[in-house]
């Protein structure tokens, strides 16, 4: 049997080894991890277009990513009032770099409503048309969900969309993200009758109507009525914006 | 559980009893089919071939080098503390892992997403350092934590094979069956076995248990010796 005193040291010393080892290894990889997960949300945003660039963007090189961003995507910050703001305010709220691939909106949606900034991205095709590409965040059934929104020209028809999840089930709520054949029937969907905001709707046991809804996921309705409200909801953000782009 | 300890023997040799170390684990000890102890992580990272793979090489680092740590320490670990001892061992080297792959490859990463994390309590890495590690010396540890990372790899690729097959279609995510044109090789061919409707169950965590049960039973008769007869 050891001593009590020699069970401690033995114990702290080890301890102290571990944290020292795996701290220097957190930070030294930490340059590493940004530039990862920066590329990975870019792509995200990127997928709600693909069906208008040249390459899928889960296959492109990230100097491809990053060209795209610098040549072709414009990008904005609005507030919750639809006017656009300076890289200094959103700096001041907290986002270094002060561009809309900044701004972290789990910490967003978080803020009191009239606060939240909304991110957007205008990316500019060869032929002089535009694609307006939206961020919307929602509840799932275990955990966050969340998506971008492309609209074309018209501010109406949807062009794409891309959702992601952070723990929705393989197989079931998870089909929102892996199930192509699931989300690419919201393109050519329509958010507006007219001037009136609709929203698409996800219907449980299929569309009833072919412009503003789709078939739902069989075994994934909380999940499904999660991406109606969370489009109803995040869509409605930006409809001053929208509007004064019309107008 | 095999409980064995190897005869002090001195310098490193690669004899009978070694190859035993690393072939045991293989069929006859199968961490999986046999011992029935890392189920939880076979149900979970089996829905597609590449997640398994990528979780089987995870775990084959961490059993390595947990085993060979754990004897390296195995005369001044205190016999009080040990398991705390062994459990910050394979906690540093998951988070390890973890940092690793996030770096390398980050799109497993956020797949496998808490199933790295989970290594820590799989049962057969700690299984092994409590029954081998602690008893035996660090050059056989090392064949032994070989051995049962990969029998354990193995199987996880094995259920992954046919669940991502007959789930998805897919092997590797490459498309190799269902009606579609999303063909790797022959882009040109609307359909292979278009009438095959991918099986969304086998996507499901309830198909990984079918699929093991299967795999344990097969594992059985073809080696009755395995089956128990109490």
């Amino acid at each position: 049997m050891h001593s009590t005193r020699s069970v401690i040291t033995f114990v702290l010393i080890m301890t102290l080894l571990v944290a020292l080892a795996l701290a220097g290894m957190y930070s030294g990889l930490k340059p590493i991890h940004k530039k990862n997960e920066a590329l990975y949300s870019k792509k995200a945003t990127l997928s709600a277009i693909s069906a208008h660039l040249p390459t899928q963007p889960s296959a492109m090189a990230e100097d491809e990513v990053i060209s795209l961003f610098n040549n072709k995507i414009e990008q904005k910050v609005l507030n919750m009032k639809g006017q656009e703001v300076d890289a200094s305010v959103v700096e001041s709220a907290g986002y270094p770099g002060g561009k809309a691939e900044n701004i972290d909106m789990a910490k967003e949606v978080k803020k009191p409503l009239d606060e939240q900034l909304l991110p957007l991205y205008v990316y500019n095709k060869d032929n002089g048309e535009k694609l307006y590409i939206l961020y919307v965040r929602g509840k799932g059934l275990w955990d966050e969900i969340w998506g971008c929104v492309a609209l074309e020209g018209d501010l109406n028809t949807i062009a794409g969309v891309a959702f992601d999840h952070k723990a929705e089930t393989p197989g079931l709520g998870a089909e929102i993200k892996d199930n192509k054949s699931w989300y690419s029937q919201f393109t050519g969907k329509k958010i507006y009758d007219g001037d009136t905001f609709k929203s698409v709707y996800v219907r449980k046991g299929g569309a009833k109507d072919d412009v503003y809804e789709v078939d739902g996921i069989s075994g994934a309705t909380i999940t499904a009525d999660g991406v109606t409200e969370m489009l109803e909801r995040g869509l409605e953000y930006y409809e001053p914006y929208l509007k004064s782009v019309k107008s | 559980m095999a409980d064995v300890k190897v005869a002090e023997k001195s310098g490193i040799t690669f004899g009978k009893k070694e190859r035993k170390l690393l072939t045991d684990p293989l069929s006859d000890n199968n961490p999986i089919t046999v011992q029935v102890l890392g189920i939880c992580s076979a149900l979970a990272v089996t829905t597609g071939m590449k997640n398994a793979a990528v979780m089987a090489v995870a775990v084959v680092f961490v059993a390595v080098l947990s085993n060979f740590f754990t004897s390296l320490l195995r005369n001044s670990i205190p016999k009080q503390v040990r398991m705390i001892v062994q459990l910050v061992i394979i906690a540093t080297l998951v988070t390890i892992v973890e940092l690793t792959l996030k770096a390398v490859d980050f799109e497993s990463y956020k797949q496998l997403s808490v199933f790295i994390g989970l290594i820590i309590t799989n049962c057969i890495i700690m299984g092994r350092l409590e029954a081998f590690a602690l008893a035996n010396k660090p050059y056989e540890s090392i064949l032994d934590g070989i051995g049962n990372g990969v029998g354990y790899g193995i199987i996880l690729l094995i259920v992954a094979f046919f669940r991502e097959f007959f789930g998805k279609g897919e092997i590797f995510g490459f498309k190799i069956i269902g009606p579609t044109n999303e063909f790797l090789l022959d882009t040109t061919t609307s359909t292979w076995m278009g009438w095959y409707a991918s099986n969304n169950l086998m996507v499901l965590f309830p198909s990984a248990m079918f699929v093991i049960g299967i795999l344990i039973w097969v594992h059985r008769a073809w080696k009755p010796h395995l089956v128990d007869i109490s």
